[in-house]
């Protein structure tokens, strides 16, 4: 039990806990003090001010953000001081700031824009220094566009980059009046160490960072007659589309996103989960594949453990932090560039459409999606697989700019072919849930039993833990798989980057043993993505992830080999896992590069 | 390994990969290159193992790390206000049409580069200007030009 300290604020009362700030003591008393530089996932910095209060017995004002509690301290938040030195202080930032809002890709979504509504600033008493600044604007990356003119150099970007992340893509860089967030020699984040994860985005406060946007040209694909658009979904779109248009965190939405898909013109509304529950199925196949390599036939060469690669992020990192691993990387495609490649000709074929006419959309709560569909491998399909990805953000705008009421539409249900996918799919979109998914499928073909667990919730595997330890005892084992009798195997799930650096690292010194790995670059797994609604800390991931799982426990099929939908293609496409045509559409290469 | 490489390899040996060592590394490079090339800074970052942004960064805030290309010689005229009033602006204007370039500029030999740069404390002597690391001070329009000539006729 840690010391509680006494203080009062605005002359009410209250005890917090040794250590706290004046901020977190306020927010227990719902007294709401405006931060721009102060975010709950990241450390403090203490850079814009904007969170100053007035301490009895002090004349400055202190940063509430940054100055922890102490006995008796007396606090006012709302003093004629405090007010007017937060107006200043928004006025000043303004003056370097482009405001064009009404221009601008965050109008409407931009928290220094709330708060100089919130403080009337209507005025302009102080010089605009932005015509002076030589301000540049990268929009080289297929992801991000970095704006510096709506920079406030609050750095909360920074901060994510290097804690969250532990990239460091981007760093303060010159000093004073010249001071910018800039990459190494202020290179287009394209050409950096940058992962495309989009955390930046999910972290700036104005439109400094922002997706690129693909909404016009999805726009223009559904207005042109001769194309036949599809449009994918990824599992955590359904849990954060709601977030964005105006539902609580943590609110389901499946059945009316499908409704606003076919209405925005869509002409089949299809489901990224059928390619979840193929990729358990080639990647639990390929594991399989390596265990008995390794363990019966004593190949030295086989790559353990067997990392995921379905974060697009992660696998960026990876290549640039860790290339002696790729090996070790699963040559599954994600789901999104499975279901591209397959659009294109499994679709195509069935439903008798000239691949050339078809343009494949995907809604993704990932910025790092946009990356992997232009990378020039994704084109096994003979076309680009995957034409245009939007976040889950733009997908709300696009539902707004059509003038649909979300909240008024029916429950529909996903096309066929490619539109049915198992509750193993839909928690792809939590981490810990490719592992889990994987483990219902491979556990069961491997003893033809059920995974050991009460309603198949792997428990170990789920929460947002940094790095997550689960061991599974094979016992039982069919005649195929002898091999793997009494083998423990040992697994590790991670999220965010800086835990996967940790991870790697135990991995690389010898200090731990796994043979299968799950890492998601972003916070929370995809839940948690760089597209997905903002403002965002671990509460509201806890209510997105709660929702992956009810959502899962209320599907009829739980398991990605029961998939009626999968057992067909691997019927009348593709044959078997790690077929000749699987290899061909849903495997990929990884490429080294820079690590600096 | 070429210089380039060596240079850093031995700079990080001497002084240690932990961060706060950053800055004495980035002077040694300065000391036999005069500037931060990106080369030398993505050597840097590799050797050290942190973002090279974060090199980039820390160069960028001090005035004597550059990163852009400079000669053998720099010169720093200070501009601070004691300097100024005993005639900075003629010094200066002496060395542009000495050295025939202008302040901001290397001349095309590589041998020199004019900077202005604040307060050096020399207010005393004023006007005062460095080259490298050599103070020269009470400076006239004609002694510059004579110091400036000793450096080019040198080697």
């Amino acid at each position: 039990m840690s010391n509680m300290v006494n203080l009062t604020i605005n002359g009410i009362a209250v005890s917090v806990e040794e250590g706290k700030t004046i901020l977190e003591a306020a927010e227990k008393l719902h007294i709401k003090i405006p931060t721009l530089c102060y975010h709950k996932d990241l450390c403090v910095a203490g850079n814009c001010r904007v969170c100053v209060v007035e301490q009895v017995g002090n004349n400055k004002l202190v940063a509430s953000c940054a100055m922890p509690v102490s006995e008796g301290m007396e606090i006012n938040t709302n003093t004629l001081k405090v007010r007017n030195c937060r107006k200043h202080i928004i006025e000043l930032l303004l003056t370097e700031h482009n405001e064009e809002c009404t221009k601008c890709y965050r109008n409407g979504h931009c928290e220094l824009q709330e708060l100089s509504a919130e403080y009337q600033i209507t005025n302009q008493d102080f010089i605009d220094l932005v015509p002076d600044k030589n301000y540049t604007v990268d929009r080289i990356s297929p992801a991000i566009e970095k704006d510096d003119s709506k920079c406030i150099r609050c750095q909360r970007c920074v901060r994510t980059c290097a804690e969250i992340q532990s990239v460091g893509a981007i760093a303060v860089a010159h000093k004073g009046s010249e001071m910018k967030i800039s990459t190494v020699f202020d290179r287009a984040l394209d050409e950096v160490v940058c992962t495309n994860c989009g955390q930046c985005i999910v972290h700036c406060p104005t439109g400094a960072l922002t997706e690129k946007s693909y909404v016009e040209k999805v726009w223009d694909a559904i207005a042109d007659p001769e194309t036949h658009v599809v449009v994918q979904t990824a599992p955590a779109v359904r849990i954060g589309l709601g977030e964005e248009l105006g539902f609580e965190p943590g609110t389901r939405v499946t059945g009316k996103m499908v409704s606003a898909l076919r209405r925005l013109g869509f002409d089949s509304v299809l489901d990224t989960d059928f390619t979840a529950d193929l990729t358990i199925m080639e990647e639990g196949t390929e594991l399989l594949t390596r265990l008995k390599r390794a363990l019966v036939e004593d190949d030295p060469d086989v790559a353990l453990p067997m990392a995921t690669s379905c974060s697009p992020g992660w696998v960026k990192y990876i290549e640039h932090k860790y290339p002696e691993y790729l090996p070790n990387l699963s040559t599954c495609k994600s789901p999104q560039q499975m279901f591209g490649a397959l659009a294109k000709t499994y679709y195509a074929k069935n439903v008798k459409v000239d691949p050339q006419n078809i343009v494949s959309v995907s809604i993704m709560p990932c910025t790092a999606k946009k990356y992997e569909a232009n990378r020039p491998e994704m084109k096994d399909s003979g076309y680009k697989d995957v034409d245009f990805v939007l976040t889950t953000r733009e997908l709300a705008v696009m539902i707004r700019q059509a003038g649909i009421e979300f909240e008024k539409l029916n429950d529909e249900s996903f096309d066929s072919i490619m539109g049915t996918g198992s509750g193993a799919a839909v928690i792809f979109g939590a981490t810990g849930g490719v592992m889990e998914a994987a483990l219902r499928t491979a556990y069961e073909i491997v003893t033809g039993r059920e995974v050991p667990f009460d309603n198949l919730e792997i428990l170990p595997v789920r929460g947002l833990e940094g790095v997550k330890e689960a061991s599974i005892k094979i016992e039982g084992t069919v005649d195929d798989w002898k091999f793997l009798e009494g083998v423990e195997l040992k697994c590790a799930i991670t999220n965010g980057l800086e835990n996967a650096h940790q991870l790697m690292n135990n991995i690389k010194n010898g200090e731990s043993f796994y043979h299968f790995i799950e890492i998601m670059a972003c916070p929370g797994g995809c839940l948690g993505g760089g597209g997905q609604p903002y403002p965002v800390d671990d509460e509201v991931r806890m209510k997105r992830m709660q929702a992956i799982y009810n959502e899962d426990s209320d599907l009829p099929i739980r398991k990605s080999h029961e998939n009626p939908e999968i057992v067909q293609i691997y019927k009348e496409f593709l044959e078997e896992p790690l077929s000749h045509k699987s290899h061909k559409l849903l495997h990929t290469t990884y490429v080294k590069r820079e690590q600096y | 390994m070429d210089f380039q490489e060596k240079l850093v390899h031995d700079l990080v040996a001497k002084h240690g990969t932990d961060r706060e060592n950053l800055l004495p590394i980035l002077q040694g490079v300065i000391d036999q290159e005069r500037y931060l090339s990106e080369e030398a800074i993505l050597k840097i970052a590799k050797e050290m193992s942190i973002p090279a942004a974060d090199v980039y960064g820390t160069a960028t805030f001090y005035s004597f790390l550059d990163t852009d290309p400079r000669g053998k010689y720099v010169i720093r005229v200070c501009k601070t206000i004691t300097c100024a009033m005993k005639g900075k602006n003629q010094i200066i204007q002496a060395i542009e049409s000495f050295l025939k370039i202008k302040v901001g500029e290397t001349t095309v030999d590589k041998k020199f580069t004019i900077l202005q740069t604040n307060c050096l404390g020399w207010c005393h002597k004023a006007p005062a200007m460095l080259v490298n690391d050599d103070v020269y001070t009470e400076l006239t329009p004609e002694s510059v030009v004579d110091i400036l000539r000793e450096y080019r006729e040198e080697n």
